[in-house]
């Protein structure tokens, strides 16, 4: 590769620059950090520093983890993510690949169409959802958040794979037609791959409001068999708390698990991301 | 129906799970008392249970941001649970009618509570009660008793001894005089404006004969609370404007502030949190001599979904929460929401029992916005927060304030036009 | 293409459309139908436009109403101008195909963008609060005392901070999907363009840039769709008043509001579904707008 795209400098400059953002980015997940490990008048008396010697308390932890089988509660949220996840990825992408490869009539229509989810909060839709799930017996099953979550993932992740799926080759695609492929061989076994790195992106965009959904488990499945972790620890949030040491503690108990499951991801994604770039 | 049904078939073959025998009936308690939690599983539950086999109880609260929004699209779709706590007032009388609380009249219980404790869960002709009453809150003002020693304050009575001693606190500078910030602006007109505002509307006679359309609220008795709230500013904390509630508390509860205007709900809290010796105080009269009035306001109710799979149980539960044993248990466990049954409670909270003294010298009365009032658009109970909040910043005037929440309330409510 | 059987069109658009629509689409619209009823003691009965006469018309509404729709432009504004540009650079920066550490700097500043709204309002009022404020001391320690103010508090300053903290938070979704643009530049590209002379900033804006417009073009119809709903932010840090004195009311804090009732307000399902007809008729639009206006203009490369 060529050495004029690349300077001393350049570098240095470029460092010190993610070195700053980085730094901003994760200053106050450390400041949650620390002092979910702190007693409570250390918390208040200087918030910055290390939780060493008579500042350090489990306290915390323990008022949270007495309250509720948080194990089952990390399982319902895992359970419940990776299958949304999967969903919207299969799904969405088959629709995306249909609305991008296909001219047909009212392809815009059904483009516009399947937008139109993120165009309006879902929350309103809430009693009406509410209802289906009774009718249909779901209610306090993992299944009924996974459907919601499937059907409010899917507008993002059509609009942004059939822009990337626009971007893939026609010449590839239409060889393939000539070698006798069908259109699904085409879909699954020339474009996915190729579109790796924005379904990566999807999973991870998607993973999020998933993870962190308080209403619909709320609503959906508050039974303390199908209690998401969100939900379990949204005991010590609301207007009359002021144990902060449990407030800490159970954030940080809340980031921790997302913070594996995207290291997991990221790696995904970044192989996702270079395969995709190398053709 | 068959809709409901099958939801509650849900519902219910859910949380039985596999733990309780065949023959058992689980209830359901929803609540916006997530604190509570404990006292409900160790305390309150376990004693029911023990003189009622073969009845269940589930205490399954849910943040109080969330509690009205989440029950009330629970039991639009039927899937809420079988006991449902009650706010006061407009908000259980919508859900009563609505159908979705049951008729509570008939119960023995509601024998032993007086109609001023029942009020805030009836229609408003008084012809049906919905919920049976648990607690009511009283407001006033949670000292520093170290404090106030050290720097040789004596328990204030009167607005001028108060201002007296908000003074000595600021000169000496120890302690911010008075923790209290506007961020969640709630605690302005809870623990601001109808904490103080009672003095001056000499309670239930200002509050009814506003109901009337008698006073209004651009009348002194009115607008000036907000006139004694805007002295407030110069002795809350810097930077109050950005202080939240749960701020407030721990700047009191750490000690480094003097004086916290106060709901008796504060008290378990505090006793847990502070390390140093606490008093209280009703809010200081105008002039000595003056009658006083607090805020002892009706606040937490227990009522039944009205579609629950077991009414009989139920009423079961509902009929031991009226009665004297559960009002000891409740108001001992959790001190500071004060029974509202009539038979007296000992209560072995030294700070409890100084609240619910100022019951035998004050005249007691609910805040002022929450029957009737706050009925149309613009709310009044919203409006006076905004208005409690511009009061103490100095943005708004007490009279255009007052001119303001007159104009509010007369736009939707006749007895005011 | 022409005579292909074209079933499969069909089996690549059910299971999407299917679980879409019956799980989001129709309680939505069952929803946004109540917006032409009007609750009463004797039932619902249809009104017509009446709730968007009352929204538009009466000067109580209509005030909240603007209100909020002028604090939501100015909070899309700050996104686009700050959020955006933040993104797109630390995105240039990191696709440099030698840097090391990228993959370290790719996931630190993505972090916040996978923290719940309930942690970020948490963490940033801990660290803004004026009392134990982490924020006050530091800049105490550089001499900057003066500065500081209880941001939060201020109605003059509320809404900025807000929308601020929200693009600390969201930042990530820029970065990682101008980054994979970036990235799908085929190698051959670049090294014409070295050539011809082009390298570093000038091959930045001359080639990379325009490959990347229709990237840029999603994530500002993503920031407007997101910034149009955004709700839960302000909702965890100043409360469903949206205080001080609705200096910081958005559309949806208004909605939700509205719709579900808040302490002593009661729902109102009616007006709430005619703000959110009215949030769902603005952001259709700018949708509209991009899908027909500027998407079907945009020159696509294929590689």
């Amino acid at each position: 590769m060529n050495k004029a795209r690349h300077n001393p400098l350049n570098s240095a400059a470029a460092h010190g620059a993610l070195i700053l953002y980085t730094l901003i980015a994760l200053f106050p997940v450390f400041v949650i950090l620390i002092n979910s490990f702190k007693t409570r008048k250390a918390i208040f008396a200087e918030p910055l520093a290390p939780p060493l010697g008579d500042a350090f308390s489990l306290i915390g932890y323990q008022t949270v983890m007495k309250q509720g089988d948080f194990f089952l509660y990390f399982q319902n949220s895992f359970i419940v993510t990776v299958a949304s996840l999967f969903f919207i990825l299969l799904f969405g992408a088959m629709a995306a690949f249909a609305l991008s490869e296909y001219r047909f009539r009212g392809n815009m229509l059904m483009g516009l169409y399947l937008a139109l989810g993120i165009m309006i909060p879902i929350r309103i839709g809430t009693v009406a959802i509410l209802e289906l799930m009774v009718q249909t017996g779901l209610i306090n099953t993992l299944l009924a958040l996974i459907l919601v979550y499937t059907a409010q993932g899917l507008p993002l992740a059509v609009f942004i794979l059939s822009e990337f799926m626009r971007q893939v080759s026609d010449d590839l695609k239409n060889a393939g037609r000539i070698d006798g492929m069908s259109e699904y061989a085409i879909f699954f076994k020339l474009v996915l791959p190729l579109v790796r790195p924005a379904m990566a992106t999807v999973a991870v965009f998607n993973m999020i409001p998933i993870w962190n959904d308080l209403w619909f488990p709320l609503i959906l499945a508050p039974g303390e068999s199908t209690k998401t972790l969100t939900l379990g620890s949204q005991v010590f949030i609301g207007q009359f708390v002021t144990d902060w040491n449990a407030v800490l503690s159970a954030l940080s108990l809340a980031i921790l698990p997302v913070l594996v499951l995207y290291v997991i991801f990221s790696r995904q994604l970044i192989r996702g991301i270079t395969s995709g770039a190398v053709k | 129906m068959t809709k409901t049904r099958l939801a509650a078939l849900l519902l219910t073959s859910s949380l039985l799970g596999g733990a309780a025998s065949a023959e058992d009936v689980t209830l359901t308690i929803e609540s916006w008392r997530n604190d509570d939690l404990t006292i409900w599983q160790d305390k309150i539950i376990p004693a029911f249970e023990a003189a009622n086999p073969g009845i269940k109880v589930v205490f399954a609260p849910t943040a109080p941001a969330e509690y009205n929004a989440a029950l009330n699209s629970k039991l639009d779709a039927g899937t809420a649970g079988d006991l449902i706590t009650c706010r006061p007032f407009d908000a259980s009388l919508a859900l009563y009618d609505k159908g979705q609380l049951a008729d509570l009249s008939g119960l023995a219980s509601m024998a032993n509570f007086s109609d001023v404790a029942k009020s805030a869960w009836q229609t408003d002709d008084a012809s049906a009660t919905f919920c049976v009453p648990m607690a009511s809150v009283i407001h006033g003002f949670i000292y520093n008793k170290d404090a106030f020693d050290a720097l040789g304050i004596a328990v204030p009575t009167t607005e001028a001894e108060f201002f007296a001693a908000l003074d000595k606190i600021k000169a000496d500078g120890t302690y911010i005089p008075m923790a209290m910030g506007t961020n969640d602006q709630w605690e302005a007109a809870t623990m601001g404006y109808n904490n103080i505002g009672p003095n001056y509307w000499k309670g239930e006679e200002g509050r009814l004969a506003l109901i009337k359309g008698e006073q209004k609220l651009t009348d002194e008795a009115w607008v000036a609370p907000y006139r004694q709230l805007a002295k407030w500013k110069d002795y809350l904390g810097d930077g109050f404007e950005a202080q939240t509630y749960p701020d407030s508390q721990n700047l009191f509860t750490l000690g480094r502030a003097a004086v916290y205007p106060a709901g008796s709900w504060e008290i378990s809290g505090f006793n847990a949190q502070a390390g140093f010796k606490m008093g209280a105080f009703p809010p200081p009269v105008q002039a000595a001599g003056d009658e006083c009035y607090i805020s002892d306001h009706t606040d937490i109710a227990l009522g039944m979904n009205a579609k629950s799979a077991h009414p009989d149980e139920a009423k079961v539960f509902l009929d031991w929460v009226g009665s004297a044993e559960f009002a000891t248990l409740y108001a001992n466990a959790l001190p500071g929401f004060f029974s509202l049954n009539s038979t007296p409670v000992a209560m072995e909270d030294p700070l409890a029992q100084e609240f619910v003294s100022w019951r035998d010298k004050c005249k007691s009365t609910i805040r002022s916005t929450y029957q009737i009032l706050s009925r149309g658009t613009p709310n009044l109970e919203t409006e006076t927060w905004n208005a409690s909040v511009n009061a103490i910043k100095g943005t708004e005037t007490p009279e255009d304030a007052g001119k303001r929440l007159q104009e509010g309330l007369a736009s939707w409510y006749d007895p005011q036009k | 293409m022409a005579g292909r059987p074209r079933s499969h069109i069909v089996v690549f658009l059910a299971p999407a459309v299917i679980v879409y629509t019956a799980v989001m689409i129709w309680p939505l619209f069952n929803t946004l139908r109540l917006a032409l009823y009007v609750g009463g003691p004797e039932g619902r009965h249809f009104a017509g436009l009446e709730n968007f006469r009352t929204l538009f018309g009466d000067p109580r509404w209509s005030a909240s109403f603007w209100n909020a729709l002028g604090n939501n432009v100015w909070f899309f504004i700050i996104h686009m101008i700050v959020q955006n540009p933040i993104g797109i650079a630390l995105a240039a920066i990191l696709s440099h195909p030698r840097l090391r550490f990228s993959a370290f700097y790719r996931s630190a500043i993505f972090i916040p963008t996978i923290l719940s709204f309930v942690i970020v309002g948490f963490a940033w009022k801990l660290i803004l609060s004026p009392i134990w404020g982490i924020a006050p001391s530091m800049l105490d320690a550089l001499g900057l005392k003066a500065l500081f103010a209880p941001w939060l508090g201020k109605e003059d300053y509320a809404l900025t901070t807000l929308a601020l903290i929200s693009v600390w938070q969201f930042v990530g979704i820029p970065m990682m999907l101008i980054y994979a643009a970036l990235l799908s530049i085929p190698e051959e590209v670049l090294e014409a363009g070295e050539i011809d002379g082009l390298t570093g900033w000038a091959a930045f804006w001359k080639i990379k840039l325009p490959l990347i417009l229709p990237s840029i073009g999603i994530i500002s119809i993503l920031t407007f769709v997101g910034n149009f709903n955004a709700f839960d932010l302000i909702y965890a840090a100043q409360g469903a008043l949206a205080g001080p004195n609705f200096s910081t009311d958005i559309l949806g804090t208004f909605l939700y509001r509205t719709f579900f009732g808040f302490q002593l307000q009661l729902g109102d399902p009616h007006m709430g579904s005619a703000i959110a007809t009215a949030m769902f008729a603005i952001i259709l639009t700018g949708v509209c707008i991009y899908l027909w206006g500027i998407q079907t203009r945009m020159r696509r490369y294929q590689f």
